[in-house]
C-alpha cells in the first residue's frame, strides 16, 4: 500500500500543473482517486458526510447486474449448445458464453472509457463516474453476435452525442445506453434484426440442430406463433433466445432486489413500471377480438419476455434521464410500462418496445416533473389565500 | 393545549461524544470576542476603539443603516484590538475582561405587565439584546420598524451531540417567563413554544405559561424552528415572523428583571475528539483554547496516528470550524471537536466494511448496527459530482418543498422560481442534512445563502 502511495506521490509532479504530462491532469486524477479516496476535507458547510460518493453508488448498480450478467453468459453457452444440438456441460456452456461475451465488455469499456477520459481532458473536469454503469450496461442489451465495431461505433455514439454534447454525466436527456442500443438498431438493421442474431454462431448457419428457429419468444408472438414460444418458467428463468442480459427475469429480480434495499434505484419507478405494463395487458387481455390474437396472451408473459423486466429495472431508474420528483416518478414509471406493451402489440415493425417506451419517456420526464412542481406551487399559493 | 405534529423524515447522525449532564467547571474568559457575522444582515459599524474602557452592556457596534440596533459588549474590560480583514472588513472586536463583571445598569419599566409594545421596544434596543431576535423569511437581524405575525421558539435542538436544553436551561425558568411575557406584547400573533415528544412532560419549557405549545416526534432537523414554523403557520409571501433562542430568551428575562445585559450560558463541549465530553458555564465569545484540557490528543491506539482536530463552534452540520485560537459564536451552544480527515484511504469507496465511515443508505453495511455511535471525520468521502442521484435530499427534508427544484431555481438565479418554490420558508441550516447526504458532495448551504443573499439584495 504504502509502497504505491509513494509511487503515485512521486510521478503526480509530471501530471500537475507545469509537469510535462500535465495535459493528462483529468487521466491521472482519476486513476488516484480509482485507487485512493481522495484527502479532500469539507471546506465549508457540513463538517461531516455521508461516506456514500458517486463511486460507491455505481458499485452497487455494477454489483446488482452481476446475476444478469453471469446468467446470460451461461444461458449464450446453453442456446449454442441447443442450436447445435451438442453436449456441452454447465461449465462448458458457461466457459463458451463467458469467451464471447467478454470481447463485448472489453470493447464497450475501453472504447467509452476512452470517449469519456478525452472528454474530462478538453474540458479540464475530472472523470465522471457515469460510464462505469452504462458500459456495463450496453453490452447486456446487445445480441452476442454484434460486430465489435458496430459495438464501439454505438457506443462512441452513446457517449459522445447521447451525453457528452450535453455536458456530461448528470446533464444528458436520454438514457446513454439505450441511445447506443437505438443507434444499433436504426443505423445497422441488416446486420442486427430477424431471429439469427441473437445465438452465437447461428447466423453462419453451419451444424445447426433441424427445425431449430432462435425466435425469440417476441417474434414468436408477434408473427401470432404461440404455440412455438417458450414455457413460462424457462421465459422467467432466462432460458430463452434474446440480448444477453435481459432473458432472466429472476436475475434481474435479484439486481432490482439489491437496488431497492440499498436506496440506490427507485422501488416506485420499478413497481409502477411493472404495473403499468401489466394492467395494460390485461387491459388488452379485456377487448382482445378472439384467443388467437397478440392481445389474448397473458398479461405476465409481457414482464418475463425481451426487455421489459431489464429495461424497468435498471434502464428506466436512471435518475438522470428520469423523472426526478417523487410523485412524477409515479407516472413517469407507469406511462413507460404502458407504451412498451402497445408498441410491442400495435406495432408489427418492432416485436419489443421497452427501448422506445423508455426513450420516450425520457424526453417527457421533464414535462411530468413539470406539473408535479406547479402542483407544490400551487399548493403554497392557496395556502398563502386562504390566511388573508 | 398542545397539538402533536409527527415527522417521519430526517436522520439522526450517530456521532460519539454526546456530553454527559454535569457542568465539568465554570470558564471566566481573558479575552472575548464579537464577531459581526454572527448577526446576519447587520452592516457593521464600529463604536468603540483600541483602549476603550467597557462594561458589559457597552454597545461596541451599530448597524449602520438602523443606528439604534446594537450590538453590546457581554463582559467588562477593555477594547484589546479591532481586527478587520481583507479590504478592512471588520472580523471581530477582542475585548480584554477585567473579570469584575461590572453591568450597565438599564431602565426597565417597573411594571411589565403595563409596558408598552414601544418601551419594550425600547428597552431592548438599547440594550443590544434586540439584536438576538432573527427574522424570517432570511433570519435576519429583526426590522424595528415591523410587526411580525408570530414569534417561534424551539425548545430543543436534535443537531448532531446538541446540548440538552432541559439541562442547561434548567436555572432559567423565571427568566424565559419574563422574557416570553415581554415578547408577547411585541406580537399579535402569540409565542408558539415547540417541544419534543419524548421527553416534553419532563421539560421546565414545558411549564412555562402563555405561550403556545407544539409537540414534535421525530429525527433531525424537526429541531430547526424552521421546520417547526412550517408544520405550524408557514410563513407566506409578504409574511414576517421571529425566532429566538432560549438563552437569548433567558438573557431578556434577565434584563428585565434585573437592569442587565447578561450572556452568561451553560455550553456543551461534544465530539468524537472532546475528552469526556461535558459542559461547562461560559459567555459568549470566548476564546475555544480555554477549553483546551478538554481535546483528546493521545494517538489513536491502533494507528498511532494522531489526526489534527478540528474545533467547531456550534454543531457538525452548521457550526463553524473557527480553528484552535477562533471563538466561540455568540448563538452557538457547543463546542465540537472532530478529526481533520486529510488523509488517502485506499480503494475505501470500494471496500465492503469500513468501521468508522457512516452511511444513510445501505450501500455500506452500517444499517446492521443502528445503536452504533461513530467517530465521524471531515474527509469528503468522494469527489464534488454534477447532481445525479434523485429522490435522497426528499429523505431528509420534511418540508413540502422541492428541494432539488428549490436549489436549481436559485443556481439559476431564478427569482420568481425561488418565491414560489419556498425560498421564505427556508435557511441554510434546513438544508444541512440535505449536503450531508449528497452523493454527489453539493455544497447545498452555500447554494441556499447564495439565495438568500440575492433575494435580500433585489427585494430591498
Amino acid at each position: 500500500m504504502k509502497v504505491l502511495r509513494k509511487f503515485v506521490d512521486n510521478i503526480k509532479p509530471t501530471f500537475s500543473k507545469g509537469g510535462k504530462l500535465a495535459f493528462l491532469h483529468s487521466t491521472f486524477d482519476a486513476f488516484e482517486t480509482f485507487l485512493f479516496v481522495p484527502d479532500h476535507v469539507n471546506k465549508k458547510g457540513v463538517h461531516v458526510r455521508d461516506s456514500i460518493d458517486l463511486k460507491r453508488t455505481m458499485t452497487v448498480v455494477i454489483i446488482a447486474l452481476l446475476p444478469a450478467l453471469l446468467f446470460g453468459m451461461y444461458n449464450t453457452g446453453y442456446q449454442f449448445n441447443l442450436s447445435t444440438a451438442g453436449d456441452m456441460t454447465f461449465w462448458g456452456m458457461f466457459w463458451y458464453g463467458f469467451l464471447k461475451v467478454l470481447p463485448l465488455i472489453i470493447v464497450s469499456y475501453v472504447v467509452g472509457l476512452g470517449v469519456e477520459f478525452a472528454a474530462a481532458q478538453i474540458r479540464g473536469h475530472e472523470v465522471n463516474e457515469g460510464f462505469l454503469v452504462t458500459g456495463m450496461l450496453i453490452p447486456l442489451i446487445m445480441p452476442v453476435d454484434v460486430p465489435l465495431w458496430i459495438l464501439a461505433l454505438s457506443v462512441i455514439f452513446a457517449v459522445v452525442i447521447g451525453k457528452e454534447v450535453f455536458g456530461g454525466t448528470g446533464m444528458n436527456i436520454w438514457n446513454p445506453a439505450l441511445i447506443s442500443r437505438a443507434f444499433v438498431f436504426f443505423a445497422y438493421p441488416s446486420q442486427i434484426s430477424g431471429d439469427k442474431i441473437w445465438i452465437s454462431e447461428l447466423s453462419k448457419g453451419q451444424g445447426i440442430a433441424d427445425g431449430f428457429s432462435g425466435a425469440t419468444p417476441l417474434a414468436n408472438a408477434a408473427a401470432g406463433q404461440f404455440d412455438s414460444m417458450p414455457s413460462f418458467m424457462d421465459m422467467f428463468l432466462g432460458f430463452i433466445p434474446g440480448s444477453i442480459g435481459e432473458t432472466s427475469t429472476l436475475a434481474i429480480l435479484i439486481g432490482a432486489a439489491i437496488l431497492i434495499f440499498t436506496g440506490i434505484a427507485s422501488w416506485k419507478i420499478m413497481v409502477s413500471t411493472f404495473a403499468g405494463g401489466l394492467l395494460t395487458g390485461l387491459l388488452l387481455n379485456a377487448v382482445a377480438p378472439g384467443p388467437d390474437s397478440y392481445l389474448a396472451m397473458p398479461a405476465i408473459n409481457h414482464i418475463v419476455m425481451g426487455g421489459f423486466a431489464f429495461g424497468a429495472v435498471f434502464m428506466a431508474t436512471d435518475p438522470v434521464t428520469g423523472s426526478q420528483t417523487e410523485k412524477g416518478k409515479w407516472i413517469y414509471g407507469f406511462l413507460i410500462g404502458m407504451m412498451a406493451i402497445i408498441i410491442r402489440v400495435f406495432n408489427p415493425g418492432y416485436p419489443e418496445g421497452m427501448m422506445l417506451a423508455i426513450l420516450l419517456l425520457n424526453t417527457f420526464a421533464p414535462f411530468i416533473d413539470h406539473f408535479v412542481v406547479e402542483s407544490n406551487i400551487k399548493r403554497r399559493l392557496r395556502r398563502a389565500a386562504v390566511k388573508n | 393545549m398542545s397539538n402533536k405534529i409527527f415527522l417521519r423524515k430526517g436522520l439522526n447522525i450517530p456521532l460519539k461524544g454526546s456530553a454527559a449532564s454535569h457542568i465539568a467547571r465554570s470558564i471566566s474568559p481573558d479575552i472575548i470576542a464579537v464577531k459581526p457575522s454572527d448577526f446576519r444582515g447587520l452592516n457593521p459599524k464600529l463604536l468603540v476603539k483600541e483602549g476603550d474602557a467597557v462594561k458589559a452592556g457597552t454597545p461596541v457596534m451599530a448597524d449602520k443603516k438602523r443606528v439604534d440596533i446594537l450590538i453590546c459588549s457581554p463582559v467588562s474590560g477593555t477594547v484589546k484590538e479591532v481586527v478587520r480583514g481583507e479590504k478592512r472588513k471588520l472580523m471581530e472586536i477582542l475585548i480584554e475582561s477585567d473579570k469584575k463583571n461590572e453591568y450597565q445598569q438599564f431602565s426597565v419599566p417597573n411594571h411589565r405587565k403595563d409596558a408598552s409594545a414601544e418601551e419594550i421596544k425600547q428597552v431592548l434596543l438599547s440594550s443590544g439584546l434586540w439584536a438576538f431576535i432573527k427574522q424570517r423569511p432570511y433570519g435576519i437581524l429583526a426590522d424595528p420598524d415591523k410587526e411580525p405575525k408570530a414569534i417561534f421558539i424551539s425548545a430543543f435542538d436534535s443537531a448532531p451531540l446538541a446540548a440538552d436544553l432541559d439541562f442547561t436551561m434548567r436555572n432559567d425558568f423565571e427568566n424565559m417567563q419574563v422574557g416570553i411575557d415581554v415578547l408577547s406584547k411585541l406580537t399579535p400573533g402569540g409565542i408558539h413554544m415547540s417541544l419534543h415528544a419524548d421527553n416534553f412532560a419532563g421539560s421546565p419549557m414545558h411549564r412555562l405559561e402563555r405561550v403556545k405549545t407544539h409537540i414534535f416526534d421525530g429525527p433531525h432537523p424537526a429541531g430547526n424552528v424552521g421546520i417547526q414554523i412550517h408544520h405550524i403557520s408557514p410563513i407566506n409571501k409578504g409574511e414576517i415572523v421571529w425566532t429566538i433562542d432560549l438563552n437569548s430568551l433567558a438573557a431578556i428575562g434577565k434584563l428585565f428583571s434585573k437592569g442587565i445585559f447578561d450572556l452568561k450560558k451553560v455550553i456543551a463541549i461534544t465530539g468524537p475528539r472532546a475528552k469526556k465530553p461535558c459542559y461547562v458555564e461560559t459567555i459568549p465569545g470566548m476564546p475555544v483554547k480555554d477549553i483546551a484540557e478538554f481535546v483528546e490528543l493521545t494517538p489513536e491506539k491502533k494507528s498511532g496516528e494522531l489526526l489534527p482536530v478540528r474545533y467547531i463552534s456550534g454543531n457538525v452540520l452548521t457550526g463553524d470550524n473557527v480553528g484552535e485560537n477562533g471563538y466561540l459564536g455568540v448563538f452557538h451552544n457547543q463546542i465540537t471537536l472532530i478529526s481533520e480527515g486529510s488523509y488517502k484511504e485506499m480503494f475505501g469507496w470500494a471496500l465492503p466494511l469500513r468501521a468508522q465511515k457512516f452511511s444513510f443508505s445501505r450501500s455500506y453495511f452500517s444499517w446492521l448496527m443502528p445503536s452504533k455511535k461513530y467517530s465521524l471525520d471531515s474527509n469528503l468521502n468522494g469527489g464534488e459530482r454534477a447532481f445525479v442521484v434523485t429522490g435522497v435530499y426528499e429523505k431528509v427534508l420534511p418540508m413540502d418543498i422541492l428541494p432539488m427544484y428549490l436549489l436549481k431555481a436559485i443556481l439559476a438565479e431564478d427569482i420568481d422560481k425561488m418565491e414560489q418554490l419556498g425560498i421564505y420558508e427556508v435557511i441554510e441550516e434546513d438544508f444541512a442534512l440535505c449536503e450531508f447526504v449528497c452523493p454527489s458532495k453539493t455544497e447545498i448551504q452555500a447554494i441556499i445563502s447564495q439565495g438568500i443573499n440575492l433575494m435580500i439584495k433585489e427585494m430591498s
